[in-house]
């Protein structure tokens, strides 16, 4: 069996005092595609940003295990050295600060960096343009795969890449990404699954809710949410039983 | 007594109408007198403080130098090469020399502005002429310095500079004081001419000391088809600080560019705008500050564009980044229209370091300290200036320098 090179073990957080990740369990072997459906609001973000370890997402009980370390109290940047590269759905513009010089802080050869953004189809000029800054969708996800590729990241964690894409744009980012993902670990985040036409998965999970409803074949889960929504979700035993609890806990 | 005496010393109390007063008494008049000498053999402070604001020894990398310290003309030299393309001197030594110099003399500013433009004129300590000649292109960067170099010293120069019908050149002018010089007075009249088709690139850096301050007073008048650049860098910190300085496009198809970078530190008070004046059928301006208040410094950005002309066009773009509680960036964008027609807009943004961004960095590597950092030096991008690379390259590495010092 391989080893996990992302375990979530009881994983709990707030967010000024709210709880947006409730007893969240989830193993990502070495090697493997995960993908976590869930609908708008449910954490799926929070939880990328509970990983990467942002101040404000306290981790109340539980731990982050990644390549077999314990990293729930190392600072962001200490994680992302250890090998997390995360896409970010709607990263910002920073002004003055370029492309480029985000990625030198990896690759100090420029050769390398030119082939690397060769390899997404992504136009060199835009690495001397400030980041984000006037990028269209489709360039802000080929920056963002650019930069996590740059980084040599062992564990790629992409927010909703098939968002904000046309489909011409998609099928190119799908493309880039298969590309990417080979030989990697990956967590794919996504509302819509759109980017299961263009990767391949090796198990789905569905975040309800705050917590992990179920997990699963990826392609059975899609076609489930595709035929009965997320509402289907909601009846789901476990999160039916958390909510309860939550109701209780509230009553005065 | 001429006319402009009479006038300067009528004003010589006359507040300036924005800005702290300074009583302009308390500051010395008295230096020692410099030889005249190439800038290499000047003593490696000099040279030092000098190199910072842009200011380089090597004459191959200059076309021309004006350099004065205190009151004296240390080196007014043009490289053989560029002698037929421009010519540089002292001011006092242009007036000896042409007659026809009195005409470009307090033309675009009023001697009686206020008792810094007074002083100027009843103190007045020299200061650069900077000429290049009809349709000459000089190709590498003309540079001066102004510096002072004794403590509580008074230092009034009056500059002109002409750039002739289809000329193009690079002002780089760095203004600095000595390591031991802790307090002083600068004031600065500079009087800019950009002729018919004409282009001029004026780049200037202050390095000035926490308990100095500093007056400059400019204006430019921008003929047809010509245009004319006015970048302003300032890192140090500086006991207080006032200009705004004014371009007139009188010319069609005339246009300015008014780019300042600024860092207040300390309990700097620094108070600069910029104003254009568009007169013209197809004038157009352009203002960009960015600015970055940290310690108990406080900064006002002021932007002032007037459309006199159907057919105009300015916008004004203020930013401002706060790194402490304790200062504060005040921006004063205005706009005035005169003509239907004239299109002037701005824009202004003041605030902290947004949390995002650092977040951003942080998952890209950066730790935080080098993601803030990063973000400041982003923000004083010299690319706003639109200079040639190698003199951005060489700009963006005086930034780098002031910048890793701040920081």
């Amino acid at each position: 069996m391989a080893e996990n090179i992302l375990e979530l073990k009881n994983l709990s957080v707030e967010v000024a005092g709210k709880r947006i990740l409730e007893d969240i369990n989830l193993d990502i072997p070495r090697g493997e595609v995960h993908v976590l459906f869930g609908p708008n609001g449910s954490g799926k973000s929070s939880l990328i940003m509970a990983i990467l370890g942002f101040p404000s997402y306290r981790v109340t009980s539980g731990e982050i295990r990644f390549k077999g370390t314990d990293i729930t109290r190392l600072p962001v940047d200490e994680r992302v050295k250890l090998g997390i590269g995360v896409a970010f759905q709607n990263p910002p513009a920073i002004r003055g600060v370029k492309l480029g010089g985000i990625i030198s802080h990896w690759l100090h050869d420029k050769k390398e960096v030119d082939r690397l953004a060769e390899r997404v189809k992504f136009q060199k000029e835009f690495l001397e343009r400030d980041v984000n800054l006037g990028f269209s969708g489709g360039e802000i996800k080929k920056s963002e795969v650019l930069q996590v590729l740059a980084q040599g990241a062992d564990l790629v964690i992409l927010d909703e890449p098939d968002s904000g894409v046309d489909v011409e744009n998609l099928q190119l980012v799908g493309k880039v990404i298969n590309e990417m993902l080979k030989g990697r670990s990956a967590l794919i985040i996504t509302h819509l699954g759109h980017i299961l036409h263009h990767v391949d998965a090796d198990r789905a999970h569905v975040l309800i809710e705050a917590t992990l409803a179920c997990s699963g074949e990826p392609v059975k889960i899609l076609s489930q949410i595709l035929n009965e929504g997320y509402g289907w979700c909601m009846k789901c035993p476990k999160v039916m039983k958390l909510r309860q609890e939550q109701e209780t806990s509230q009553r005065p | 007594m001429s006319k402009s005496h009479e006038a300067a010393s009528r004003a010589r109390d006359k507040p300036a109408a924005l800005g702290p007063d300074v009583d302009t008494g308390t500051y010395s008049r008295q230096t020692k007198s410099w030889s005249p000498c190439p800038i290499s053999n000047l003593p490696g402070d000099v040279l030092n403080r000098a190199f910072e604001v842009g200011v380089v020894p090597e004459e191959k990398s200059r076309s021309a130098t004006y350099f004065q310290v205190d009151h004296s003309v240390i080196s007014k030299a043009v490289r053989s090469v560029f002698e037929d393309k421009v010519e540089i001197m002292s001011t006092k030594e242009a007036l000896n020399k042409y007659s026809w110099f009195k005409d470009y003399w307090w033309r675009l500013i009023s001697v009686d502005t206020d008792k810094y433009t007074a002083l100027a004129e009843l103190r007045w300590d020299q200061g650069y002429f900077v000429r290049i000649l009809e349709d000459q292109k000089v190709t590498i960067p003309v540079q001066s310095c102004l510096f002072v170099s004794t403590e509580n010293l008074n230092q009034n120069v009056h500059n002109v500079i002409i750039a002739e019908p289809g000329s193009e050149a690079q002002l780089i002018t760095g203004c600095a004081v000595h390591p031991n010089v802790h307090r002083g007075l600068h004031v600065g009249v500079s009087e800019f001419y950009v002729k018919e088709d004409a282009s001029l690139t004026f780049t200037m850096t202050h390095g000035w000391a926490q308990g100095f301050e500093t007056r400059p007073r400019s204006a430019a008048l921008i003929e047809d088809n010509a245009a004319f650049v006015s970048n302003y860098m300032c890192f140090k910190p500086v006991k207080s600080l006032q200009m705004y300085p004014v371009a007139y496009c009188k010319g069609e198809n005339s246009r300015v560019s008014f780019n300042s970078l600024l860092y207040g530190s300390g309990t700097s008070y620094i108070d600069i705008g910029s104003k254009v004046v568009l007169q013209n059928k197809g004038s157009r301006g352009e203002v960009v500050a960015r600015a970055i208040a940290t310690d108990n410094a406080q900064i006002c950005a002021r932007g002032f564009l007037q459309g006199e002309h159907g057919g105009s066009k300015a916008h004004l773009e203020c930013r401002g980044l706060l790194l402490s509680d304790k200062a504060m960036i005040y921006a004063v964008p205005e706009l005035v229209a005169k003509a239907q027609g004239a299109d002037l807009s701005h824009e202004a943004a003041v605030g902290k370091i947004a949390e995002e961004q650092i977040q951003y960095l942080m998952a890209r590597g950066f730790s935080e300290e080098e993601a803030e950092a990063l973000i400041v030096r982003g923000f004083m991008d010299v690319s706003i200036f639109g200079l040639p690379k190698e003199l951005e390259n060489e700009i963006q590495k005086i930034v780098d320098i002031t910048a890793e010092r701040a920081l």
